[in-house]
């Protein structure tokens, strides 16, 4: 029987059916109001296969399904590993939160950190922020992006920064120039996180926020390693779901 | 309940605002406590001391006082227990478990107060603690900062709050100032008792704070056995009900416990499967009703062995000597027992890493999962200091209050943290 992972996020809803070793299907949805109704529709399109949930959505999906689950932080562990056996260090920067794992070459959990009751250095707060840039997340994560006009932001809270960047503007500062120094304290508050546990090689970035480039490079000359990125780091999750026995 | 309306009133609580609480406090303990399996059946005193929190215990010690006797509230296991009832006063720990009185305690205190000492504001301003109110003196202690100024505001509103120097180091001059600010207190319980305080009251006060402790190491000691006998949610009340109950009373019917759970580790009985990973908790105190982590680690597989705490072993680790050669001699003895705690306001501290190993050893942890109160300096920094002793054992941080706001987050992290360890165990 195929297996399938379901990882349910605060932002969106990604799925990916295995058989065997071969990943044959990833989809992805936003959560909106009915993550359950969403999981079911995407669940309708795909055969019949064993299913494990993960996500701050699984044990919903624990009832309705009545499915196996496994904390994000197994799922991302395993994920990783599947996408690459050299990883030691894997990096998810996800919708609501972040967290940082050390793993062993089984993909088993050794350590992790995860971000407190906070938005900073998520990608709920880059969102918000390109937002008050008028920016889409393509423009806002360009990696051609300078400080030029040497811009600081000096508040980690979400709600203060909005504030910040709006005098900003007022003050006639380049948004290219303030979507940098965004970019880089977000940088600055996942870099710290990983610090906690240590950056081992090889280190991979997960999550949405991995397809961000402007994020992943400050990211990585803050942590001073080069970060795998595979081509769907969004889908780390569900595949290690999906892979969890 | 509402027999003891007429109590409550003169108490001056708020009659609307407490009967919610009350409401609140018998849902949650519904939820939390009386949905676990296999309890053992000595816990029915314990969850009828529990029902009966703000009434029948609260009438004993309003029907005492009418006696003669005074009640002396504390909020910390640095205040000698042994001098309070040698004085014949009732010792009685104070609420400051829940999110209560918030904005009321938000007027005296900065926002990035720890929920604990909000909580004891919160209970007094919002007038919802009766043992406040049946207490004739508050001893405080300057065991933290966030604690120092909220006496200082404290005694304004109240006008009962003794406070005891705790030194910050446990030197030779530290030892000295200490010594001599038990025997403050002694005058002060004195003064506001008309009990004289001799040797002999002492040595018969300790021996009744010593047989509560020693029941309680042996409910801690019965923990180590696989699979454990009782869980932690319930371990975990007991040492709260410690700090308020009759403490003869207690003894006694803890010992009852003790026996139903000799029984149970001697048939294999236990609270959950022998493989549930088993977790050593270490931090802050965690004040009734604080039942937050424990319900989330038992509700997510795993068996609380131990607490590391205040409330937990720091109160009943180590005993006081019963012999004393006349009073001076009795007030060092005293004095010295309560040095031997480990509270992160020491500097240095390095007893409690000691302790730490030596409980995770004891009760064959699994893993330790580190509380500390969100704002609560002393703790959160030991935290990193705990987890660089513990190298490679399994170890969680959990930096949080009383909201339930962050339970989902909080339990992603526990589960994750219990697939870790049920993967080393294999």
């Amino acid at each position: 029987m195929p297996r399938i992972g379901l990882d349910i996020g605060s932002r969106n809803i990604k799925i990916a059916l295995l058989d065997g070793e071969r990943i044959t299907v990833l989809k992805k949805e936003p959560s909106g109001f009915d993550p359950m109704e969403r999981c079911r529709r995407l669940l309708a399109e795909l055969p019949a296969g064993q299913i494990t949930a993960t996500g701050y959505g699984r044990h919903l999906a624990e009832k309705d399904f009545s499915c196996a689950t496994v904390s994000e932080i197994s799922a991302f562990a395993r994920g990783a590993r599947f996408f690459d056996p050299t990883v030691r260090t894997v990096i998810d920067v996800g919708g609501q939160d972040s967290k940082a794992i050390r793993v062993d070459g089984a993909g088993r959990v050794l350590l992790f950190e995860m971000n407190d009751k906070c938005a900073a250095g998520t990608g709920k707060f880059l969102e918000i922020m390109a937002r008050a840039l008028e920016m889409t997340m393509e423009e806002f994560g360009d990696p051609l992006h300078r400080n030029e006009s040497r811009v600081r932001i000096g508040s980690l809270c979400t709600v203060f920064a909005e504030s910040e960047v709006v005098s900003l503007i007022g003050r006639g500062a380049d948004r290219r120039s303030i979507a940098y120094a965004l970019h880089d304290m977000a940088a600055e508050r996942v870099s710290s996180l990983v610090g906690r546990i240590g950056v081992e090689p090889s280190v991979m970035l997960a999550g949405g926020c991995a397809r961000n480039p402007l994020f992943a490079e400050l990211l990585a000359k803050r942590l001073g390693t080069p970060l795998l990125i595979g081509e769907t780091p969004e889908f780390t999750g569900a595949v290690g779901a999906a892979l969890t026995e | 309940m509402s027999n003891y309306d007429q109590m409550w009133k003169e108490l001056g609580l708020d009659l609307p605002s407490h009967e919610g609480l009350l409401n609140f406090l018998g849902e949650a303990y519904q939820g939390i406590y009386l949905t676990q399996k296999n309890r053992p059946t000595g816990m029915a005193y314990f969850d009828f001391v529990i029902s009966e929190v703000h009434g029948l215990r609260i009438k004993e010690i309003v029907d005492a006082r009418k006696a003669g006797k005074k009640g002396i509230g504390t909020f910390c296991v640095y205040v000698p227990e042994e001098l309070v009832l040698a004085a014949n006063g009732i010792y009685i720990g104070l609420c400051a478990g829940a999110e209560v009185g918030t904005p009321q305690a938000e007027q005296y205190l900065p926002r990035n107060t720890c929920a604990l000492i909000k909580a004891f504001f919160g209970f007094k301003l919002a007038n919802l603690c009766p043992y406040g109110e049946v207490t004739d003196l508050i001893v405080g202690e300057t065991t933290c900062d966030g604690k120092k100024k909220a006496y200082e505001a404290f005694n304004e509103i109240t006008g009962k709050v003794h406070v005891m120097d705790l030194p910050n180091t446990k030197s030779a001059e530290g030892r000295a100032l200490w010594r001599s600010e038990v025997a403050r207190l002694k005058e002060k319980l004195e003064a506001v008792t008309g009990v004289k305080i001799t040797a002999e009251r002492l040595a018969e006060a300790t021996k009744i704070v010593n047989d509560k402790r020693r029941a309680l190491q042996r409910l801690a000691a019965l923990r180590a056995a696989a699979p454990t006998p009782i869980s932690g949610l319930d371990a975990l009340l007991i040492n709260q009900v410690a700090f308020y109950d009759d403490p003869l009373r207690f003894t006694e019917m803890l010992n009852k416990l003790c026996d139903e759970l000799d029984e149970r580790v001697k048939d294999t009985v236990g609270v959950a499967p022998a493989d549930a990973p088993r977790i050593l908790v270490s931090g802050s105190p965690m004040a009734i009703p604080n039942w937050k982590l424990h319900h989330l680690l038992e509700t997510s597989g795993a068996a609380v062995v131990g607490e590391e705490s205040c409330v937990g072993a720091r109160n009943y680790r180590a005993l006081t000597p019963e012999k004393f050669d006349g009073l001076e001699d009795a007030l060092t003895k005293i004095a010295e027992r309560y040095l031997t705690i480990d509270c992160a306001c020491f500097t240095p501290n390095d007893e409690r890493l000691e302790n730490i190993v030596k409980m995770r050893d004891d009760l064959k942890a699994d893993g330790i999962v580190h509380y500390a109160l969100q704002f609560c300096t002393l703790y959160t920094s030991e935290g990193f200091k705990v987890a660089k002793e513990l190298k490679e054992f399994p170890f969680l941080r959990v930096e949080t209050d009383y909201s339930m706001e962050d339970a989902g987050q909080l339990k992603t992290r526990i589960e994750a943290f219990l697939e870790m360890v049920r993967n080393r165990k294999k």
